[in-house]
């Protein structure tokens, strides 16, 4: 794999990472899902959080994204802790696409997209020059220009899909946490969108996703963590993590590891 | 300045819009919902101006319209401002009331059923304003504070009960609907066991009426009402962001949490304001938001809009209340409770069908 290129430039060189998390407790009322989790996000990378269901990934993700309050330890993003950020500071760095949202009826794909702004804007000041180029720019980077007057309701799953990443984009928030973007998509609409997300990650935004399909992880991430049972067992280069020991360990899962024939990426072939 | 700046990609809204922009203002605005709004308070006007003219004294409108603007004769001057403006002023600020109440509580549900008459806030104001009225005797204040207390209290019972874990909307109907067949029993209790004379007028109050609404009665209303709709229209937009769900609200920097709560407690001051006055009047709040939305082809429901088409039902329906059975006047609740009851029964055909 390829160095991460925001990592090159010198001014970025030497910040922290762009997330990371200390000593975190995460989990839903009396029930604890991780302990002392210790991750860094590095600046510019693409990271793919993979594991069983369950292991805790959209947990995590949760907590990365504020959605979830840590029980002890802390997030910090850009160096800072998340929680004395004001929350439209946060969401002007750091955007979320959640496992479900809920499009009104009778919206069309503009406004919906047009809703992303929000964090830049105020109550009197909501389409300037600036709203505009950000909505025009978000539907032409994940081809919906063309929906952009179309009811949402009418669209297919793969175009409404679309249409939630482009309202991501529109927040033009410089990190994107992705809870399974591809799931309920067909293979095809899956890849599409992955080569989205590759291209966004190229142009230099910090990338993390949780996905199930282990191969697409591995082709697309350039920092892959294995979680399971609440715990990360392993993280850094795809290359080096998936092994066949390791997916065994995590997923229970016999397999062999053989290279991807167009990109040389780890492929898992289940025995 | 901006013109040195090239112009961004136009971007298609999929229906006709004018888009001001400036540095302090600039917002998206859809002809059709604007449109459809100031004709809706138009024609909200118009029906109020010819509510100025009926009764036992006949003005034409003109004459109506003389003595709004201070030129009219003095006879004219105290039979329509001081005796009947107050009804049509109350009959178009309860409106718009009972309009963005409505708009609310379904925006916040994502339900069409999820308005404050259906969800037991004008069963608790009822029952506040009979436990008052059984025994310490009629009062226009006492009354109005007990269904204010008694709406608010409701409305909190209905929260806690629905909030287990996050927040539903459906969670919150179910519950507001269980709730309000309660309430409904204990009022009809209430009322059995209270003497004629006291029944009669609790009943009365019960219909929902703007016979004997008082100038300062509303003059002390709008001043409640017109700063809760401007708080309200403040935070339209994060309530719209709430109707994407709590992640994706979170996610774009709405505490939903505060939002939420702040716009549950306006919607109730407004419905609560409205029933204080003149007791429950249904079917505005359940019934307002909707044809607006589809008037206006918007996306779920809006402020405004909600509030207009708020205003000309009630200014309407109390025309109706005044002439339908003339001279008896029916309570403006019983007109509302009517038109609300076919639009009920629609409104369930049309989300069983969807489903």
């Amino acid at each position: 794999m390829t160095l991460i290129d925001a990592e090159t430039s010198p001014a970025r060189a030497e910040v922290s990472p762009r997330l990371s998390a200390r000593d975190l407790t995460i989990g839903y009322d009396g029930r604890v899902v991780s302990e002392h989790l210790g991750i860094d996000i590095p600046m510019g990378s693409f990271t793919v959080i993979v594991g069983p269901n369950a292991c805790g990934k959209s947990t995590l993700l949760r907590a990365f994204a504020r959605l979830l309050r840590p029980k002890a330890g802390e997030v910090l993003l850009d160096g800072r802790q998340i929680t004395e950020l004001p929350t439209k500071e946060i969401a002007r760095r750091l955007g979320l696409l959640p496992q479900t949202s809920i499009a009104p009826d009778g919206i069309r794909v503009s406004d919906l997209v047009a809703r992303g702004r929000h964090p830049h804007q105020t109550t009197l000041r909501q389409w300037s020059h600036d709203d505009q180029s950000a909505v025009a720019a978000a539907l032409a980077a994940t081809g919906t220009t063309e929906l952009a007057g179309r009811l949402v309701d009418e669209l297919s799953g793969g175009q409404r899909q679309r249409v939630w990443v482009a309202m991501l984009l529109a927040q033009e928030s410089p990190t994107m946490l992705l809870d399974e973007p591809t799931t309920f998509l067909d293979i095809a609409h899956q890849y599409d969108l992955l080569r989205l997300f590759h291209r966004l990650h190229q142009e230099g935004r910090t990338i993390v996703a949780v996905l199930h399909d282990l191969n697409q992880a591995a082709r697309f991430a350039d920092h892959m963590i294995m979680m399971r049972d609440g715990r990360i067992v392993a993280s850094g280069d795809p290359a080096s993590i998936v092994t066949s020991e390791r997916v065994e360990e995590v997923f229970g899962l016999s397999c062999s590891i053989i290279a991807d024939p167009h990109t040389g990426t780890p492929l898992v072939v289940p025995r | 300045m901006t013109a040195l700046l090239p112009s961004p990609a136009a971007v298609d809204a999929g229906r006709r819009v004018f888009a001001p922009q400036s540095p302090v203002f600039s917002r998206r605005i859809g002809v059709r919902a604007t449109v459809v709004t100031l004709a809706a308070l138009l024609a909200a006007t118009a029906v109020g101006v010819f509510a100025l003219t009926l009764g036992d004294a006949a003005f034409s409108p003109g004459e109506v319209v003389m003595t709004l603007l201070g030129l009219g004769e003095p006879r004219a001057e105290l039979v329509i401002i001081e005796w009947r403006l107050p009804r049509v002023l109350a009959a178009l600020v309860f409106g718009l009331a009972l309009g963005i109440g409505g708009a609310i509580f379904q925006s916040l549900t994502r339900n069409p059923l999820g308005s404050p008459d259906v969800i037991g806030f004008d069963a608790g104001a009822y029952t506040g304003a009979l436990i008052v009225i059984t025994t310490m005797g009629i009062s226009t204040v006492s009354t109005a504070v007990a269904a204010l207390v008694g709406g608010a209290a409701t409305a909190l019972l209905v929260y806690l009960l629905a909030f287990r874990r996050g927040f539903t909307g459906f969670r919150l109907i179910i519950v507001g609907i269980g709730v309000a067949s309660m309430l409904a029993s204990v009022n009809t209790w209430i009322i059995l066991n209270a003497d004629l004379r006291v029944a009669m007028l609790a009943s009365a109050w019960g219909a929902g009426s703007l016979n004997v609404i008082t100038a300062d009665q509303v003059g002390i209303a709008t001043c409640v009402i017109v700063p809760i709709a401007i708080a309200v229209a403040m935070l339209a937009d994060r309530m719209h962001l709430l109707e994407l769900g709590d992640d994706t609200a979170s996610a774009l920097g709405v505490r939903t949490g505060g939002v939420r709560l702040a716009l549950v407690i306006l919607g109730v001051c407004l419905t609560a304001s409205v029933t204080a006055v003149a007791g429950p009047i249904a079917f505005i709040s359940l019934a307002a938001p909707q044809i607006a939305r589809r008037l206006t082809g918007s996306a779920s429901v809006t402020v405004t809009a909600s509030a207009a088409v708020g205003a000309l039902l009630l200014v309407s329906s109390d025309v109706l209340a005044q002439r339908l059975f003339a001279p008896t006047q029916i309570p403006v609740g019983i007109v509302t409770v009517c038109l609300g009851g076919v639009y009920l029964v629609w409104l369930l055909i049309q989300e069983a069908r969807r489903r």
